[in-house]
């Protein structure tokens, strides 16, 4: 984890370091049981298949927690995610034999005056967007 | 099937109180394969300026998620639960959720609208603890894929 403590105060253009994140169909399980979303084309795929999907896909609240690993620890203290929000545009599709990797990098979009930092997200599987209008608005430590 | 448009504006009456457990947040955060200690050790969370463990950015998901199925789950709505995935969601906090938290959502109908033959419903849902704090706010969009009329 990154002691934001120790950091010079961001910039705008700055990168967040950049990572890969698996997942696999036991992920999704486990997330079903923590919050209490069992909607069955997360688990089953049979029934994910029935209803048009090509497979499993992951929980869209799953993979938008594990982007925003990349501002949390780049920042230390998650309670600084002041704001967080996505727009879902592609389906993660989890296979039972290989599940898949989301990819996820950010930039500070914006520093603003009283205090705050815009942060952009991206995250592809396989080279495609699965985050549009991914953003975390964040207080920077040193800042309150 | 099409989606009733009458339901924009509708507002919920307040969810039930819902308590923040330690060991909720805590299962959570192993479930985001989170390790930050904030989410698990009160000295850590304490180190960080919280007065206990707090929860990680979209745990209010745990709260807001089934507040928000008063609407979809609405038979007189016309949505089919099948069809539904999540389209947008955004939370906008005054301050963490931390364990000992006594949440309620009450949740407003934001828009129903049509996109590319899908019905979508946006919904938010403002949290505040039982003495009125307000804690943050989600908005979430529901896409049920090619139900629209």
């Amino acid at each position: 984890m990154t002691d934001a403590q120790t950091q010079q105060r961001p910039r705008v253009g700055d990168e967040l370091p950049a990572r890969d994140f698996p997942i696999a169909r036991a992920d999704l399980v486990r997330y079903a049981g923590a919050s209490g979303d069992f909607n069955p084309i997360h688990w089953n795929e049979r029934f994910a298949k029935s209803v048009g999907l090509p497979d499993v896909i992951a929980h869209g609240m799953f993979t938008m927690a594990t982007a925003v690993r990349v501002v949390t620890d780049w920042v230390g203290d998650p309670g600084a995610v002041i704001e967080y929000g996505v727009r879902f545009t592609r389906p993660v599709v989890v296979s039972d034999a290989d599940g898949a990797t989301v990819t996820v990098s950010g930039e500070v979009r914006e520093v603003r005056d009283d205090g705050l930092l815009e942060v952009a997200l991206t995250a592809t599987v396989d080279g495609e967007t699965v985050l549009a209008k991914a953003r975390a608005v964040v207080r920077w430590p040193d800042s309150t | 099937m099409s989606v009733d448009q009458s339901f924009i504006g509708r507002v919920y009456p307040p969810t039930p109180p819902y308590e923040v457990g330690r060991e909720k947040i805590r299962e959570f955060a192993a479930a985001i394969n989170d390790p930050n200690p904030v989410y698990r050790d009160a000295e850590a969370a304490r180190a960080a300026g919280h007065d206990d463990v707090i929860a990680p950015p979209t745990f209010a998901i745990v709260v807001t998620m089934p507040a928000g199925h008063q609407v979809i789950n609405d038979p007189d709505l016309g949505i089919d639960y099948s069809r539904v995935v999540h389209g947008e969601q955004r939370f906008v906090h005054h301050r963490p959720i931390q364990a000992g938290d006594l949440l309620q959502v009450v949740v407003t109908v934001e828009n129903i609208r049509v996109a590319a033959g899908n019905d979508l419903v946006s919904t938010r849902g403002d949290v505040q603890t039982v003495d009125g704090e307000p804690v943050l706010t989600a908005y979430s969009t529901i896409v049920a894929r090619g139900t629209a009329a």
